[in-house]
């Protein structure tokens, strides 16, 4: 008789499909996982640290960098938190515009999580349809914000620009042919045998577990819990937007990729209602204790080049709380948590980072199962360690 | 806010001596509650019938250097039934522990561990109070208002021992 005994083995941090730097110590029955152990903090920057010495405009760029495939939404949390700590109103046409870059951020993110998933897996082909359509959406974010992947376009009290000529053009030229694309991803994947044999009952995470873990975005619905963020605690306007929330069944690989694709397709409902209806009006909240002014009035004007230069260097003091904003971010809950002593920077700034949580119960889903099968699982739920580690 | 929320009508019936304070500002509530009854408080929140607080949506640290009783831990809790937000906050010294909440809800695990990686304040009955974003071995808590923001030692090179 052979002598038999758990084999530990290092995946990660440097594996091309843990999506980013984590390092996962898996104890080994043969195929099968005993212990899976992740490691994480190899991309830890201090964010929340070097949040405490800046000002509150100062740490919008900051954002942009946490989950980086979703910065829009990143931003969006931001400054949505900061603005119920000063209590401000943004107007009409400044929040359509953050729904609609919002959106289309998700359609880019899980694009990039699609793509990447089922590279993971094996399927060479499908990224390079998913990369063409984030690529359009890349251009817009350029022609609108300025920048791709770090556009930092939101401000605190509306948006950095309004949009330039000819892009609602783009805009909705996007919307009109990405359900096809859809249905092109779907063609590849959805009844694929062995897309199905590499997903349908793999990484099965309860509805239970899933809450009790604090799982959120598609991970928790697709366990079959019908919440998101934008419907339980509607922001930004999102109340006047008709869509809906898909759910999954029973929690699997299968489950959250099927939600993804729902998911994208009403993220591009979205967009197009925002894009119909998007009203006319100020981008910005008038407020001028808080929001730069005009750039062309701070060339011209002296009183404005004067508030220009406080609010760059000195920026401005909030009142004194603690507050809470979420939004639905591609990946689930983002949440940031401000505690203002008063001053002109956050006395504490807590990010709630979804993929941390979700990350969290990865062991819970993998315990027990095949070695390949944690490659699949990783990708499901949809990780992006820079908002990980922070 | 002018109406009291039942949560916390529950809540004031039941641990009517460990509420130190009901504060609500921008419409969001905070409970600040002894430190040696939280994990009674979260049961009960989490068990009651009419609540249901099962999800532990975040739990972070906070330094109020240099006042006394140093550290803060706020919970924010999240009810499906009633679609609600609550938040906890203790009070806690540096160098006392807090029970665990960690066999109420699982997402305490990982929150915990961080919490005491940034801040050092430590729970009891944590099944794995490791540093979660820091190695092992590292001095400090980064996250502490006496821990320079440029690190402490950032005009020597870190050599690791290999």
């Amino acid at each position: 008789m052979a002598e038999t005994r758990l084999m530990t083995i290092n995946m990660g941090p440097q594996h091309p499909a843990t999506h980013g730097v984590l390092r996962l110590v898996l104890e080994l029955d043969g195929e099968i996982i005993v212990k899976a152990v992740p490691h994480i903090g190899h991309l830890h920057r201090g964010v929340e640290k070097l949040a405490e010495s800046k000002t509150y405009h100062q740490v919008i760029p900051l954002t942009d960098r946490l989950d980086y495939t979703n910065a829009m939404g990143n931003n969006l949390a931001y400054v949505l938190a900061v603005e119920k700590l000063l209590g401000i109103d943004v107007p009409k046409r400044a929040q359509y515009l953050r729904v609609m870059m919002a959106e289309l951020q998700r359609i880019a993110a899980h694009l990039i999580w699609l793509g990447t998933h089922v590279l993971d897996i094996g399927a060479t082909t499908p990224i390079f349809y998913t990369f063409r359509e984030r690529e359009e959406v890349l251009r817009i974010f350029e022609e609108v914000a300025g920048g791709r992947l770090t556009p930092t376009y939101l401000r605190i009290g509306g948006v950095s620009k309004d949009l330039p000529d000819g892009i609602t053009e783009k805009i909705r030229t996007f919307v009109q042919t990405f359900p096809g694309h859809v249905r092109e991803y779907e063609t590849l994947l959805t009844q694929n045998v062995i897309w199905l044999k590499r997903t349908k009952e793999i990484g099965i995470f309860s509805k239970e577990d899933a809450i009790n873990w604090g799982v959120t975005g598609p991970t928790l619905r697709g366990s079959g819990v019908k919440w998101d963020v934008r419907k339980a605690f509607p922001y930004s306007s999102y109340e006047e937007f008709d869509f809906d929330i898909p759910v999954g069944t029973i929690g699997d690989v299968y489950d959250r990729y099927t939600v993804r694709l729902r998911e994208m397709e009403w993220s591009n409902a979205i967009v197009k209602q925002a894009l119909e209806r998007l009203p006319r009006g100020p981008i910005l909240a008038d407020d001028p204790r808080i929001v730069l002014p005009n750039k062309e009035m701070v060339l011209t004007d002296i009183a404005s080049l004067i508030r220009q230069f406080k609010i760059a260097s000195e920026g401005f003091t909030a009142p004194e709380g603690e507050v809470y904003e979420s939004v639905e971010a591609a990946k689930g809950e983002l949440g940031f948590y401000i505690i203002s002593d008063g001053s002109n920077h956050p006395f504490r700034l807590r990010i709630r980072p979804p993929s941390f949580l979700n990350l969290g119960a990865l062991p819970r889903m993998i315990e027990g199962s095949l070695i390949a099968d944690v490659i699949s699982t990783i990708g499901s739920i949809d990780i992006v360690l820079g908002e990980i580690d922070r | 806010m002018t109406e009291i929320h039942p949560a916390v009508k529950r809540l004031e019936e039941r641990f009517q001596t460990s509420i130190l304070e009901v504060k609500a500002f921008r419409g969001e509530i905070n409970i600040t509650v002894l430190k040696k009854d939280i994990y009674e408080i979260c049961q009960f929140l989490y068990t009651d019938p009419e609540l249901q607080y099962h999800m532990l949506t975040d739990l972070c640290g906070i330094d109020h250097f240099p006042q006394t009783p140093r550290f803060g831990v706020a919970y924010l809790l999240y009810s499906f039934r009633l679609n609600h937000r609550l938040r906890l906050k203790i009070r806690v010294g540096e160098g006392e522990p807090i029970l665990s909440v960690e066999s109420i809800w699982k997402a305490a695990n990982w929150l915990e561990r961080e919490a005491y990686d940034l801040f050092g304040i430590t729970f009891e009955n944590h099944p794995d109070l490791r540093r979660i974003l820091l190695w092992e071995g590292y001095e400090g808590h980064p996250l502490r208002k006496d821990f320079p923001v440029e690190g402490p030692d950032s005009d020597k090179p870190f050599i690791p021992e290999v």
